[in-house]
């Protein structure tokens, strides 16, 4: 919650003890690695647009996690949080992406031509193919923290930005807020419309606040390739089409991702990216590429396999149900991608997918077949 | 009044407060209350037509008070202790309303939020209070039980009979504010007062963080344990930050007498028992609140209250008394009579579903209670619930008998 500046010097006339949250009960990895001494040290500081170490917190202290999933339980409020916070975050972000170092430097590779094959998937299983990143517009505050004024300008630049595009990227931009009722039904059969968040681990971070004002949806003509406006991110971008032709929904991932930050530049408002960290975004699980390429496929046999899960983990996968995150698979389709974001590029994300899936489906057959899989099983990757 | 300022300042844990906020600017802010400058600027980057919220679905108090115009006067202002007017009205953007309920939409982080953005709470207090304004009238209070008469229901009809209210610790935030430290401040000092009770008051405290299964089975039970609030009109407020640090439930060992800590106010006192002996109920309710209030002065601390709005608490609603007295009736054929809400509005009464606010009644039993909390003493909103009640239930043996009823002349507002 944006709080006025006092709010956080008001709160430094009590000790460390008496503010300390109480975290005995969670799960989460902010709650494993903050420490009295880290919050002590931190708990005086303030990024310049004010965002505080309990801002950064309150979601993780709020939402105490689950035995089995491993929450972050921080966001950050802005670009400069990483930085001001870095020894909160930087502990977390080592956790959270297989030991990233402070030192460590991300590559950033967005040239579609370097993905080997994917034109391939059998579409017999693989039902649709999806990659999704997102990016945050320089110089602005993060959902967590941003007043109306900035939601409004962002949303203002994304949508001149969008409107410039043309050919297979030609849309149109729906805003929430006065969407007509047969807009927005079309919207819910395209799968497109994204709803006000209700997880608390979004609306304990403030991210629902406003809500509809400032956000919104927009889509090319053609129906494969979307934009969401400040929903979890300043945006949200996502190629997707039926099949399993996941190289050409890449290609347009990359295309008309170049194009959008090209505008973007042109109006001074690049996208944050560092060397260390990537793409900025709100969630530091989201770091680094903020990718997540998928495909929903028909893996009845395979996924009641019992070495499925190690066969993912090898593979660098996860799986989740086919209403995304934290949703059940039905009837045995299951939506699987890439596992990594921070410390691989694009492309070697995307590359892991597709070999991956290639892998799988013919697992999938093999079962069929009545033949075991286990001279397919692959080494870690 | 500078006396009742020098205890606050002694009570609170470090008067070095003042220096941090500015001074002498926040200590002549304190010790005069009628001239409350509006606290330090705001982190502020576009202009106030950018930042003014889109209310044109929204349909709560706050939504049809907040002009551009007070917006731009007062958003650039904070309390002393940083809370703002986005803060304060939060609750109410994210929260349109419903076309038939009006909600406040807005709420206070502290004690001066109700000085600072007065441009906004007053006609926003007016509006909700039927007229009540704070800057030209009083209210009163008036906790001397001996005043009830008639205070005893008829039983087949009138099943249980409580009586609620919320008490605020002056000098520390409330709960859209309040930090963890001061939220456990308050749950300490309430706890130290409410363990000197004695008598029938004796009891103990349930730490919601510390409660044993058993406790809490126990208590879900006797109908005494709250919940996280669920509520968007709370938790969009801020009010269920750092669940469930420093909550808690006491009560004393008769089970009649209750106050949760930390929920949607510093504290929520209540009074409660079965059957109709309301006088009684109120008379615990008086006793209790005046002990506990003497317990809190004795270690320097007091309540919230000023002559223009009573007793503060959170929401502008619950302002001056904060009180709901009310009971859980049988009403199965007079609630089916379509001049019901009519009378009920005449007696300046409101019913809800046994499950309090928000839910339907069950077999014809209706929770009854007053509308008012500002303007009116104790003595005299509880006098109208037994009023009232009393009237409701003579209408209920008529119809019983098939013979009609009337419906009485409205009530005065203001007494």
């Amino acid at each position: 919650m944006p709080f006025g500046n006092t709010h956080n010097n008001f709160k430094l006339n009590y000790s460390v003890d008496e503010e300390f949250p109480d975290l005995s009960k969670h799960n989460n990895h902010m709650a494993k690695l903050l420490t009295k001494e880290l919050y002590g040290k931190m708990r005086d500081k303030q990024t310049p647009t004010g965002f505080t170490l309990d801002d950064v917190i309150q979601t993780g202290v709020d939402n105490p996690g689950h035995p089995f999933i491993m929450t972050v339980g921080c966001v950050a409020g802005d670009e400069e949080s990483y930085e001001v916070f870095k020894d909160l975050f930087d502990p977390v972000i080592s956790d959270r992406h297989g030991g990233y170092k402070p030192t460590d430097k991300h590559k950033t590779d967005l040239n579609f031509e370097n993905l080997k094959g994917g034109d391939d998937l059998d579409p017999n299983y693989v039902l649709s193919s999806r990659v999704r990143t997102g990016r945050s517009i320089k110089g602005y505050s993060l959902p967590p923290h941003n007043s109306r004024g900035e939601r409004r300008c962002i949303e203002k630049l994304a949508v001149e930005a969008l409107a410039s595009l043309d050919g297979e990227f030609k849309g149109k931009y729906y805003p929430l807020r006065s969407m007509t009722d047969a807009e927005q039904e079309q919207l819910i059969s395209d799968h497109f419309l994204f709803d006000k968040p209700v997880s608390p681990l979004l609306t304990c971070a403030g991210m629902a606040r406003d809500w509809p004002d400032g956000r919104g949806i927009w889509h090319n003509d053609n129906k494969t390739f979307l934009v969401w406006v400040n929903e979890e991110d300043h945006l949200r971008v996502i190629s997707m089409q039926k099949g399993g032709n996941m190289r050409e929904v890449f290609k347009r991932f990359c295309v008309g991702l170049q194009k959008i930050e090209e505008i973007f530049k042109k109006h001074n408002h690049g996208f944050m990216w560092n060397e260390h960290l990537g793409y900025i975004l709100t969630c530091p699980s989201n770091l680094g590429t903020g990718l997540r390429g998928g495909v929903h496929v028909k893996l009845p046999k395979l996924s009641t396999h019992p070495k499925f899960e190690e066969i993912l983990t090898r593979l660098r996968l996860q799986k989740r149900g086919t209403g995304g995150v934290d949703t059940a698979s039905v009837g045995g389709v299951f939506d699987i991608s890439n596992a990594d974001r921070l410390g691989s590029s694009e492309v070697e994300q995307v590359q892991l997918v597709v070999d991956g899936v290639k892998l799988m489906v013919e697992m999938e057959k093999k079962l069929e077949k009545g033949e075991a899989i286990d001279s397919m099983i692959p080494a870690q990757k | 009044m500078a006396s009742s300022f020098s205890r606050i300042l002694s009570s609170r844990r470090n008067v070095g407060i003042l220096s941090v906020v500015g001074g002498s600017v926040t200590a002549a802010f304190l010790l005069n209350r009628e001239h409350v400058s509006a606290g330090v600027p705001v982190r502020r980057i576009y202009p106030a037509s950018a930042e003014y919220p889109d209310l044109r679905k929204h349909n709560n108090c706050m939504a049809s008070n907040l002009t551009p115009a007070i917006y731009a006067k007062l958003c650039d202002k904070a309390t002393p202790n940083g809370f703002t007017l986005d803060q304060a009205i939060q609750t109410g953007v994210d929260n349109p309303g419903h076309p038939f309920i009006k909600t406040v939409g807005m709420v206070a982080g502290d004690e001066e939020s109700y000085e600072v953005f007065a441009d906004l709470l007053d006609p926003v207090i007016k509006e909700r209070h039927n007229g009540y304004d704070p800057s030209t009238m009083k209210h009163p209070t008036d906790l001397d039980a001996s005043k009830i008469h008639s205070g005893q229901f008829d039983e087949r009809y009138v099943l249980s009979s409580r009586v609620r209210t919320g008490r605020s610790i002056r000098g520390l935030s409330l709960p859209p504010a309040c930090s963890r430290a001061e939220r456990r401040e308050v749950e300490r000092v309430v706890i130290d007062a409410l363990s000197g009770l004695k008598g029938d008051l004796t009891g103990r405290y349930y730490s919601l963080t510390q409660m044993t299964d058993k406790e809490q089975q126990q208590l879900i039970d006797d109908h005494f344990l709250f919940d996280k609030p669920v509520s968007p009109l709370l938790t969009c407020a801020g009010m269920a930050r750092d669940w469930p640090d420093a909550r808690g439930i006491w009560h004393n060992n008769e089970k009649t007498f209750l106050i949760w800590v930390n929920e949607e106010d510093h504290t929520r006192v209540i009074s409660m028992e079965k059957g109709g002996n309301m006088k009684r109920v109120f008379e615990r309710f008086c006793r209790g609140l005046k002990e506990v209030e003497r317990l809190i002065q004795e270690r320097g601390w007091e309540f919230m209250w000023n002559e223009r709005l009573g007793y503060i608490l959170t929401c502008p609603s619950n302002l001056g008394t904060g009180l709901r007295a009310g009971v859980h009736v049988k009403l199965p054929l007079l609630s089916k009579d379509p001049r019901f809400s009519k009378i009920l509005d005449n007696l300046r009464l409101q019913k809800r579903g046994t499950g309090g606010v928000d839910t339907a009644a069950v077999g014809g039993v209706f929770d009854i209670s007053n509308l008012d909390r500002l303007g009116q003493s104790e003595v005299q909103l509880v006098q109208t619930v037994i009023d009232g009640v009393n009237y409701l239930v003579e209408c209920e043996k008529k119809l019983e008998k098939g013979q009609d009823i009337k419906v009485p002349p409205p009530l005065k507002q203001f007494k």
